[in-house]
């Protein structure tokens, strides 16, 4: 009994924690404006939408990343696959909730860019580094 | 593979916490990543020379972990100097969180001596499972604190909601194991790759946050309708 109390306590809170975690996250990076050079690459003027999430994750994919850098684009992946599930099933039913997903997966989309900018500035330093 | 790939992540939080001039500040959560580096180093020596199955590998597993979980709950307590220093609430908190640990031991205690013949090390291994949902709990509260007094600092959100992620995490396993052990062996490789959560995201939030970045916490906990 104890165990499942624990287990259903668990779960609540991680949902809850990891949410919020990961709107921190965008929080942080949606200030970051992003450069003319990866609005171009990536098609994103001003507002990002959920639809661009993958493609911006697969030049992502393109560019050498740090250690440091992976929990954020993968809780983010998490975050956006489980948006991507309530869109998909809550939010049928209670039609308000559409919007918000929509809003979250296209914030989603835009940490994906921003992560992308630093990750090219990265290989840019990279890259200068070796030929000094 | 997992194994050394968790070492360099929690060698990283240490590296970005100095990069990031917040060694000092965050002293505890270093220590916390500091030691567990060492113990995992040692652990990875005594698998190989023991071998897995071994009494010696069972043993500093279970103990190794119970310190470091202490260690960790210590580092949570700073966290709640952290986001109460402007009430000046530094000794309260500290004594609030050797009266919980010792209210938790006690319990543990309590519960160990009716149904265990080797009591120490059921007593650990308890001790660890139940420093896991206090941690929980304790996280929780805090992060309730921070939405409550409007706290700003986007580093400190970060490193307390991840610490809530890893708490939640880890009491579920310890869960789950209870309910079933034949589930929780199955997710055991499971819990290797959480485990890396917390280092990963502790360097992060080190190494691309500075400590004057703020947020609206209010803005992460309700969803707009």
């Amino acid at each position: 009994m104890m165990a499942v109390i624990i287990l259903v306590c668990s779960i609540v809170f991680l949902t809850q924690f990891f949410v919020s975690y990961c709107r921190s996250l965008i929080a942080a990076s949606v200030k970051h404006p992003l450069s003319a050079e990866v609005q171009d690459v990536t098609g994103i003027k001003s507002s990002a939408t959920g639809e661009d999430f993958a493609r911006v994750v697969q030049l992502l994919q393109l560019c050498p990343d740090r250690p440091e850098d992976r929990s954020g684009i993968q809780a983010i992946g998490a975050y956006f696959g489980l948006l991507g599930f309530m869109r998909a099933t809550v939010a049928r039913i209670v039609p308000s909730l559409l919007a918000w997903t929509e809003t979250e997966r296209g914030l989603c989309t835009y940490f994906a860019a921003v992560t992308l900018e630093r990750r090219i500035a990265f290989s840019r330093d990279m890259f200068a580094q070796q030929l000094e | 593979m997992i194994w050394l790939f968790g070492i360099l992540c929690e060698a990283a939080v240490l590296v970005c916490a100095i990069k990031g001039r917040a060694f000092r500040r965050y002293l505890l959560l270093n220590v916390y990543m500091g030691a567990t580096v060492i113990a995992e180093i040692a652990r990875y020596k005594i698998l190989s020379q023991y071998g897995n199955p071994s009494t010696q590998y069972t043993y500093y597993y279970f103990y190794s972990d119970a310190i470091l979980t202490i260690f960790l709950y210590f580092a949570l307590t700073t966290l709640y100097a952290h986001v109460f220093s402007d009430m000046k609430a530094e000794k309260y908190v500290k004594f609030g969180a050797l009266l919980l640990l010792a209210g938790t031991a006690a319990f543990t205690l309590a519960v160990v001596v009716q149904s265990s013949q080797r009591l120490v090390t059921h007593f650990v291994i308890e001790l660890s499972q139940n420093l896991y949902f206090v941690g929980l709990v304790l996280t929780y509260v805090l992060w309730a604190a921070i939405l409550k007094l409007r706290e700003t600092r986007t580093r400190l959100v970060q490193l307390v909601l991840s610490l809530g992620v890893y708490f939640s995490l880890l009491a579920a396993n310890y869960a789950i194991r209870n309910l079933s052990p034949t589930l929780g062996n199955y997710i055991a490789p499971l819990v290797q790759i959480f485990g890396l959560f917390l280092p990963l995201a502790w360097a992060y939030a080190f190494w691309r946050l500075p400590e004057e970045s703020k947020l609206t916490p209010a803005t992460l906990a309700v969803i707009p309708r």
